[in-house]
């Protein structure tokens, strides 16, 4: 078995997720290579280089790269998994984008969010907003995949010495051009790395509110979430959304504030290690998933939380 | 400009699917179906182009059994203009689907092909990105803003960061993300008059298409569940558990 992993980097900053997706590696084989690709990607392959278990950091250091824009980047990995038995990369936003691209310029069919590796060719994988864990076997001579990170436990980003190569291909389709992000700034962690998340409902009732959760995430060191309902709502914008269309995530603590427990919401934190629901609804479902329920107004419970870290 | 449209028939988003006792695959025996929500929003894209007057022709497809027809009734009510349905009765995977549409893009070369980001059944995430693969075309998936200019759309997509803007040549492939627009209610003399729109039906066999799947399903069960756990009285008890029981805050 040979894994070809896509990495995400931001800057020079080798992304969590990847550790993660280099963790589903380790479960298929040894032989796992790292492609690094965008500019300003030295950095970024001297991480991967340094994280466990790679064999070799494969460097497309090329602006053609840059955010992983699928249509260039696709070609790369399809030039690239012709070598691999397996190629992986993070369920995020950008391995979503680009890997079934690649994955059809190859004809194979891609297997989306891999929660669980059982053998070579068979994976387990949420279906139906997570309401069915579906085993698939796939007959493809690659596997292409494209991994839940929430679901393995990254690799120790230490420990590592991988050799790092330089590619020197060029795909350059000027089919897409970069024009630019509005990234949420915030000294906060981000949602799908925190340890520590908060996260308000439609209980909130409005945007303003959810400053008492920034002070409690502050104190904390925790992220702050929403669910779709808020975000729907306008109270605060969608990359904080938590959920099945938002983000996964699975802290070691999610507090679950003015949160109803919807299906949609219950698929993106589930997995989280403990839950803590805070509602005036005794019925609200996310009691039913909640280690620790507290029934009580949110606009008393929190300043009283607040006094109390 | 032309606009093709794909549209799923999809168990109804407020249907909880459970898996089959025997755990061959999901129970879908008795349960309602729908247009899927991603697939209604591209819709309701493609007739809001059409009524500022940048589309000329919206067409809606649809892949999957006979009933299929439904769903494509459904795009012709909120105001597309014809349909097209590949019947097939084989449980299509992305890659089969986005082949479909590759032969139907060679037939009606539209300017630009609007999908929902991901079907609410197999959760894949796949066949806009796929069909962008096979067509060469530039795919902007994930879109919460679609702005036509020259030759072009300016496209703002939900990344995990926030919102990203990228320009993309025509003829394009767009995936609809839930905030790119909310969907009209079809109108009753609007639906009566899609039933006199037309539907032309063929299949992956007439289109030259193999649909064989190279996934098998194993099984399909329930996620392991999670416990109720406890409900303390007041804010000092929970704080209290956290740190004293739990652990995870000091």
């Amino acid at each position: 078995m040979s894994i070809l992993v896509i990495a995400e980097h931001v800057k020079g900053e080798l992304k969590g997720a990847t550790l993660a997706t280099i963790a589903a590696a380790q479960q298929l084989g040894d032989q796992i290579d790292v492609l690094v690709a965008g500019s300003d990607c030295a950095e970024g392959a001297d991480q991967a280089a340094k994280a466990a278990g790679v064999t070799r950091v494969l460097v497309a250091e090329n602006a053609a790269y840059d955010h992983l824009l699928a249509e260039n980047t696709a070609l790369l990995i399809a030039e690239l998994a012709k070598d691999y038995s397996h190629v992986l990369a993070p369920a995020t936003t950008n391995g979503k984008n680009v890997l079934p691209r690649a994955a059809a310029l190859l004809d194979v069919q891609a297997i989306s969010d891999v929660s669980a590796v059982i053998s070579e060719d068979t994976f387990q994988r949420p279906i139906y907003a997570g309401n069915i864990i579906a085993t698939v076997q796939t007959s493809d001579p690659i596997k292409m995949l494209t991994v839940r990170t929430t679901a393995f436990d990254p690799v120790p980003a230490e420990g590592g010495s991988a050799t790092v190569e330089k590619l020197d291909s060029v795909h350059q389709t000027d089919l897409s051009e970069y024009k630019g992000e509005e990234v949420a700034k915030s000294d906060r962690p981000e949602l799908t790395a925190a340890g520590v998340i908060i996260s308000g409902g439609r209980g909130m009732q409005n945007g303003d509110n959810f400053e008492m959760l920034y002070r409690i995430a502050d104190k904390l060191g925790a992220a702050v979430g929403a669910s779709r309902a808020a975000v729907d709502a306008g109270f605060v914008s969608n990359d904080m959304q938590v959920g099945q269309t938002g983000k996964i995530v699975a802290p070691d603590l999610y507090i679950a504030v003015g949160i109803s427990g919807a299906i949609q919401h219950l698929a993106g934190m589930k997995d989280s290690k403990v839950i803590v629901a805070i509602n005036k609804d005794p019925d609200a479902p996310i009691f039913q998933v909640a280690d620790y329920g507290l029934v009580a107004d949110l606009f008393k419970a929190l300043p009283e939380l607040e006094a109390a870290l | 400009m032309k606009i093709l449209v794909a549209v799923k028939r999809v168990a109804d988003y407020n249907v909880k699917v459970r898996p089959k006792s025997d755990h061959s695959g999901p129970d879908l025996a008795n349960v309602k179906m729908a247009i899927n929500p991603f697939c209604e929003i591209a819709v309701e894209e493609a007739v809001r182009l059409k009524e500022q007057g940048i589309a000329t022709e919206v067409v809606a497809v649809s892949l999957g059994p006979q009933a299929a027809q439904e769903q494509i009734r459904t795009a012709l009510a909120l105001g597309a203009d014809r349909g097209i349905l590949v019947q097939t009765d084989v449980a299509l995977e992305p890659l089969g689907v986005a082949k479909c549409l590759k032969a139907l893009c060679d037939k009606e070369n539209p300017d630009l092909v609007l999908l929902g980001k991901q079907a609410i059944d197999g959760d894949n995430n796949q066949t806009g990105q796929m069909l962008a693969a096979l067509t060469g075309y530039a795919q902007a998936t994930f879109a919460s803003q679609i702005t036509v200019g020259e030759g072009q759309l300016e496209v703002i997509r939900e990344v995990d960061g926030g919102l990203q803007t990228i320009a993309i040549k025509l003829p394009a492939i767009v995936t609809s993300d839930l905030r790119l627009n909310e969907p009209r209610y079809a109108s009753l003399p609007n639906i009566m008059k899609a039933k006199k729109k037309p539907i032309d039906s063929t299949t992956p066999e007439e289109l030259g298409v193999d649909v064989a799947p190279r996934t098998q399903l194993l099984k399909a069960e329930l996620p392991p569940e999670r416990k109720a756990g406890i409900k303390v009285e007041d804010v000092a008890q929970l704080v209290d558990k956290l740190k004293n029981e739990a652990k995870v805050i000091s």
